[in-house]
């Protein structure tokens, strides 16, 4: 077990160099990059941008070195904490990225947290009453589920909140904790107002988690291993949780892995919607004006979130499978 | 061998059952008044061809025939040693007796050993559980006595191989922890629905004679289900043989086996490819046999020698002398 831990994580160093260099070409293939991008604003602000004051510029963010070495020195510096600056927001990027990432990621987890919650006790209910009025219902709720992509459900939630009841369900605080510096009652805030998107950002996820759930435990549900434990006098409750769910589960943990992407992409979008201070908007806005250092160092650490996501679920597949920690 | 004269102490009876499934295609009649004894302390088979209803009658007995399968008709009357007797169709899902039945009084050993333990518990974790569900003991205790019933069916080193997982085991050791598990509660019935089908010859022969050295050390009776008349002769007392639902014969092993009565026994017996002559065709079993149809169900008519057989009364006589 601690060498298959082990083997794991040294092969995700690789794994990140690989795509720390993927992302490095995706941000530098538009055409013109910061300097570029800076100079057409200060042009338009009638600043005078000698040549000798471009070349400063260039020098000073390393673009007249070539590609590779211009890679090295991105990476290195990542490596050692520093992402650089972001001229859009005249502030270093360590600054604009920590506090969004925390954002993005307690959004994702609870919104994780929700699919099963809500997956596991539908996904066993819908197939121990397989072909009921009850299952019909869930099914029918789990494809509209699957089917509304989660910025459409974000807008139509906002609009009934608004339409309705009369409150603005944007954003993650009220306007007077906004700025404010954490306390309980900014973290209280945070929780009324986090479970909006956390339900939106999981709808999907919980809708295939439960039917996913529910094929898996119909396979399971007359196996020879759940005759043996019934005719052995084990209790209907306990006998479906202890045998067949637990096994039906294994492809469940393993999917954490495969939402996770899912997961953040779906939270970009809702977050650009709801107005969520999160990483998703800000990647929108970087992306856009050629940001390079903020949009490379915020895909880094959604690669390295979700790498890590991968490499949890394995860890976690593998303590609860025998077979697979045996192998 | 009569056994009018004599009581025959009978742990378990079966009357009348009838189970229907209700599937897309219809209604399949899998029993359709199945009757036969138990005597107590002996072992008894019930052979017959895929099909003929051995396992759900079996299921039956335990009660976990599942949806679509319904048991429509008939009677299991039980009388466990020390306790009143009662009727176990006739049991709801919330009476004791019926959690105390499976696993406790009755238990059963099935065809696939491969597959008849859960991959993600340890061994003694599913033996033990099996005394859990039906003694008030400590986890401790039950994992004791689950060590020393593993041991009695013969698995060695066994403080190494309790912590291990059914898939570390053989087919062969993975029956033998699946016969601990049915025998450590000491139930008053064993149903073994062929336990040796899926392993080899060898092995086969091995688990024989465990099931068998256990009944006489544990004196509990066997139901023993199969469809190898090798294996009949081998371990059996009494026969009932079954086609298509319904029983065709009841006897000792020497009656049903050395004189068959029944058109379908014989046939059965013929078709073992180590008594026919050799460099003959085997014998194929026709539904029409004679003037009897098989299909066709005839009441159970008992012979002066104690068994019984399902044949018009016409037949019986004749088929007696054949």
């Amino acid at each position: 077990m601690r060498s298959y831990i082990l083997t794991r994580i040294a092969g995700l160093i690789p794994t990140l160099a690989i795509i720390s260099v993927i992302i490095f070409i995706v941000i530098q293939l538009p055409e013109g990059d910061i300097v570029s991008s800076m100079l057409d604003r200060l042009q338009a602000q009638g600043v005078d941008t000698s040549e000798e004051y471009v070349q400063n510029l260039r020098a000073q963010y390393n673009l007249d070195k070539p590609m590779v070495i211009q890679y090295f020195y991105w990476a290195g510096n990542f490596l050692t904490g520093d992402m650089g600056y972001s001229y859009l927001f005249s502030r270093p990027v360590n600054e604009l990225v920590w506090e969004r990432l925390g954002y993005t990621l307690s959004i994702t987890i609870s919104a994780l947290f929700f699919t099963w919650l809500v997956a596991l006790p539908v996904g066993i209910y819908s197939a121990l009453r397989q072909y009921t009025i009850g299952d019909y219902l869930m099914t029918t709720l789990a494809l509209v589920g699957l089917a509304t992509p989660p910025f459409l459900l974000a807008l139509i939630f906002m609009h009934i909140g608004f339409e309705w009841f009369g409150i603005s369900t944007g954003g993650l605080f009220s306007p007077e904790f906004e700025d404010a510096s954490w306390s309980f009652a900014k973290f209280a805030d945070m929780l009324a107002h986090i479970w909006l998107p956390m339900i939106i950002v999981g709808a999907g996820g919980a809708a295939f988690t439960m039917r996913i759930l529910r094929a898996n435990l119909l396979d399971e549900l007359n196996k020879p291993y759940v005759v043996t434990a019934r005719a052995k006098g084990v209790r209907p409750a306990k006998l479906v949780i202890k045998y067949p769910v637990r096994i039906a589960i294994n492809p469940f943990i393993s999917n954490i892995g495969l939402m996770l992407p899912a997961l953040i992409s779906g939270e970009a979008l809702v977050g650009m919607v709801m107005g969520l201070p999160t990483i998703g908007p800000l990647l929108l806005q970087s992306l856009l004006n050629q940001d390079m250092f903020l949009a490379g160092s915020m895909l880094m650490w959604l690669a390295i979130l979700v790498v890590f996501g991968i490499l949890l679920s394995d860890l976690l597949l593998a303590w609860v499978d025998p077979r697979i920690r045996f192998e | 061998m009569a056994g009018d004269d004599q009581a025959v102490d009978v742990v378990l009876k079966v009357q009348d059952l009838a189970v229907d499934f209700k599937t897309d295609t219809g209604l399949t009649h899998a029993l359709m008044g199945v009757g036969f004894e138990v005597p107590r302390g002996k072992v008894t088979a019930i052979v017959g061809e895929s099909g003929s209803g051995k396992s759900v009658t079996a299921n039956c007995i335990m009660r976990i025939i599942q949806p679509p399968g319904r048991i429509v008709d008939g009677t299991i009357d039980f009388a466990p040693k020390g306790m009143d007797p009662f009727e176990i169709v006739s049991l709801t899902k919330k009476d004791p007796r019926l959690q105390e039945l499976r696993g406790g009084l009755i238990s059963m050993v099935f065809q696939e050993p491969m597959t008849a333990l859960s991959p993600v518990y340890k061994v003694g974790n599913q033996v033990a559980e099996a005394i859990l569900c039906h003694r008030k003991v400590s986890r401790a205790e039950a994992w004791r006595e689950a060590a020393e019933m593993l041991e009695r069916v013969g698995i060695d080193d066994i403080d190494r191989r309790i912590q291990m997982y059914p898939f570390e085991f053989s087919g062969g050791m993975r029956q033998r922890v699946v016969i601990a598990m049915a025998l450590v509660c000491h139930p008053e019935v064993l149903i073994c629905d062929e336990p040796t089908t899926a392993l080899d010859v060898t092995i086969q022969a091995e688990i024989l004679t465990l099931i068998k050295d256990l009944q006489r050390e544990l004196g509990n009776s066997v139901i023993f289900i199969t469809h190898d008349l090798g294996v009949v002769a081998q371990i059996a007392d009494q026969v009932v043989v079954m086609y298509q639902g319904r029983v065709l014969e009841i006897g000792t092993v020497r009656q049903v086996l050395k004189e068959p009565v029944h058109p379908y026994t014989k046939g059965l017996l013929a078709a073992i490819p180590g008594l026919a002559p050799k460099g003959e065709r085997l014998a194929t079993i026709a539904t029409v046999v004679g003037d009897a149809d098989i299909t066709t169900p005839f009441p159970m008519q008992t012979l002066a020698d104690g068994r019984q057989v399902s044949l018009p009364p016409e037949l019986v006589g004749g088929a007696q002398q054949a």
